[in-house]
């Protein structure tokens, strides 16, 4: 995975609750077959309008979100389907990390295996973040080795991640190649739960 | 201090649990479909690394295939392809695949349970959020990713952090015209759509218990629109009747021995939850969403609300946007919404007790004349069994399309879509914005709802209908 240790970049607003996976990615996209170029579809029917031109009033199509890397969303971000082309498509996009109160579960697992980085804070801290990027060009930076988001002018607030999640993050681990280090472990499971079922 | 449900099925699976990392929990089944799977094979073959266990992993095909004329080849290229992948994938790595023309193909959460793969005990995950439903069996089955499922084919096991518990008892006896959907809708009415948001639920009490094992998978199946990591129910002797003589179940010795262990699972009297929710069955109704959020829902009796009542201003504008998208003004009647589709399909509503209950209501009536209306049963096996009772020819009848089992119109992934502003009445899960297609509006409903509102043209309260 992508390592992610400490990331400034300009934050887009999207503060809406049910943030679902249906409007991340539409699923008419969910038909290819490789991991890469989903950034063109994120949004996609918030983005275009039905005769396929950009929707001026859409956060991520006025100019100045131009570049944006922060996305700041309401609760319950990334509910719905399993689909991980919802974090391909943020982290095509050019997000490396995505502010809400909450995070759906599968989302987040998700979005941390591909260097997405979901950070949990207070609902009014979120808002207040909103508020200030919704009125003018406002910078985060996301520090994930001291768990914490700071503006140009101060600390905002603390976050927690599993520390498991937040190791391979830093160090971009591959965790698959993690878990067959335990090869002997899992082949001796398999061997007693083979004498059982006998 | 008693054990959960969950807990002697988490402790039976632990391989390995290193200090202050996630368990390495065993996978029993890995179910695979042609949508989240390509970019794992491809991530295992650029590994250059095999599937552990071809024996435990399943595929079949049901999200983008067409649900009329299979005897042609697919008409959209790139859902072809995706199922070519799957074709080329299965074959390379010797996994089991149910594929179009088998009579095993189906929406993958129908046919675990139908061919006996689902076993109480189990851990099951599947790259597909309602993997949940295979909980109706007292199995732990949750939904992954794609680079989840990449890690239980490399190596059949998950890193996972143990969920915290709730548990949801329901009191009582469901009323007559109230189903396991509604049941569903209700819970998410109380506890919201990120109510269960790291929990594992298990339902208990009376009205769960007396639920047929397609009630409980309808009811398990939802569990991820409540925010649940999964839902589960004890297995009883209903799950083993339902299992018995199935395809991949267990046969003779075996079998005895099987639900001996089954038997053990029910969660201890003493076992304690995180959290425990109480619902009273009786104060439940049919119920039909009205906003874009499965938790925006109310019974058909009542009004679209008014967002000027929502609690937070956030909710408020939620609720506004919600109201714009659907086309619907608040104060009006449910009742009065007049629907142009019926969709009675999907892995939360598509079984040969669903597509009963439905013709049930159907039965001598004809579709409303505005509407369209089509049946997709969730299987092969579903189809025939329901051909066999004729409840195709109920359907046809009344003027139903009856086609072949797959996802269909729950996500319009194949040509099954609504039409900007078309409303349906659709007894699958989600009613997000665009799910059912772009700017197609959508309201959940049971079986017996979405029958009767394809007949009357608009929603209906199936507890006053006059069964023919
Ligand atoms: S029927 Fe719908 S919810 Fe079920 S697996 Fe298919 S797309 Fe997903």
């Amino acid at each position: 995975m992508q390592p992610f240790r400490v990331h400034t970049g300009l934050v887009a607003p999207l503060y809406r609750p049910n943030i679902d996976t249906d409007q991340i990615v539409p699923k008419q996209f969910l038909k290819r077959i490789e991991r890469t170029g989903f950034g063109q579809f994120l949004f996609y029917d918030w983005r275009y309008l039905p005769d396929g031109r950009p929707d001026p009033s859409f956060v991520l199509n006025m100019p100045r979100y131009r570049g944006a890397s922060v996305l700041v969303a309401g609760r319950n971000f990334g509910c719905g389907s399993s689909r991980e082309h919802a974090p391909w498509a943020l982290a095509d996009y050019g997000f490396r990390a995505v502010i809400a109160p909450s995070f759906a579960d599968i989302f987040a697992n998700n979005a941390i295996k591909n260097g997405l980085l979901p950070v949990v804070l207070d609902e009014e801290i979120v808002q207040l973040i909103a508020t200030r990027a919704e009125q003018s060009a406002y910078t985060l930076t996301i520090d994930l080795e001291q768990g914490e988001v700071r503006d140009p002018n101060a600390s905002l607030a603390r976050f927690q991640i599993d520390p498991f999640a937040r190791h391979c993050l830093l160090n971009g681990l591959d965790e698959i190649a993690l878990t067959l280090q335990h090869e002997t472990l899992i082949a001796a499971y398999e061997e007693r739960r083979r004498r059982r079922d006998l | 201090m008693g054990r959960t449900l969950l807990d002697k099925i988490w402790e039976e699976h632990v391989v390995h649990q290193p200090v202050g990392a996630p368990a390495l929990l065993y996978i029993d089944l890995h179910l695979v479909h042609e949508v989240t799977s390509p970019q794992a094979f491809d991530g295992l073959r650029a590994a250059g690394r095999r599937v552990r266990r071809p024996d435990l992993t399943v595929a079949t095909v049901d999200h983008n295939v067409p649900t009329a004329d299979r005897h042609l080849p697919i008409a959209d290229q790139v859902a072809a392809q995706q199922i070519a992948a799957l074709r080329r994938n299965c074959r390379e790595f010797g996994i089991t695949l149910f594929d179009i023309d088998s009579a095993y193909q189906g929406i993958v959460h129908v046919i675990g349970p139908e061919l006996g793969l689902t076993q109480p005990g189990m851990t099951i995950v599947c790259g597909d959020s309602h993997t949940s439903t295979h909980g109706a069996f007292g199995a732990l089955a949750f939904g992954i990713g794609t680079s989840e499922v990449e890690h239980v084919l490399a190596t059949q096991c998950l890193p996972q952090r143990k969920p915290r518990t709730m548990a949801v008892r329901v009191h009582g006896e469901l009323p007559p015209g109230v189903a396991a959907k509604d049941l569903a809708l209700g819970i998410i009415r109380a506890i919201g759509t990120d109510g269960a948001t790291g929990h594992v639920i298990e339902y208990m009490g009376p009205a769960v218990r007396a639920l047929s094992m397609e009630g409980r998978m309808t009811l398990c199946n939802m569990s991820i629109e409540a925010g649940a990591r999964a839902g589960m129910i004890s297995p009883d002797e209903k799950t083993f009747a339902y299992l018995r003589g199935r395809p991949f179940a267990p046969q003779g010795a075996a079998w005895e021995a099987a639900v001996r262990r089954w038997s053990e699972l029910a969660s201890d009297d003493k076992a304690s939850f995180d959290r425990v929710v109480d619902i009273e069955a009786r104060t439940l109704a049919p119920f039909v969403t009205w906003g874009t959020s499965p938790g925006q829902v109310v019974a058909v009796t009542e009004r679209v609300p008014d967002p000027a009542q929502a609690p937070t201003e956030t909710e408020r504008r939620a609720a506004e946007r919600a109201l714009a998208y659907m086309g619907l003004a608040p104060g009006m009647p449910i009742e009065e919404i007049p629907v142009d589709r019926v969709f009675i399909g999907s892995c939360t509503n598509a079984r040969l007790e669903d597509l009963r209950a439905a013709a049930a209501v159907v039965r001598g009536y004809r579709v409303h004349p505005r509407v369209r209306a089509m049946v997709v049963p969730g299987s092969q096996q579903v189809k025939r069994a329901a051909e066999a009772e004729q409840l195709d020819q109920v359907f046809r009848r009344a003027g139903f399309e009856w086609r072949d089992p797959g996802c269909s119109m729950c996500l319009g992934m194949n040509a099954d879509t609504l039409q900007p502003g078309e409303r349906c009445a659709s007894t699958s899960n989600r009613n997000f914005e665009g799910r059912q297609g772009r700017g197609g509006r959508t309201h959940l409903v049971s079986p017996m709802m979405a029958a009767a509102a394809a007949i009357a043209g608009h929603f209906i309260d199936v507890r006053q209908w006059k069964f023919k």
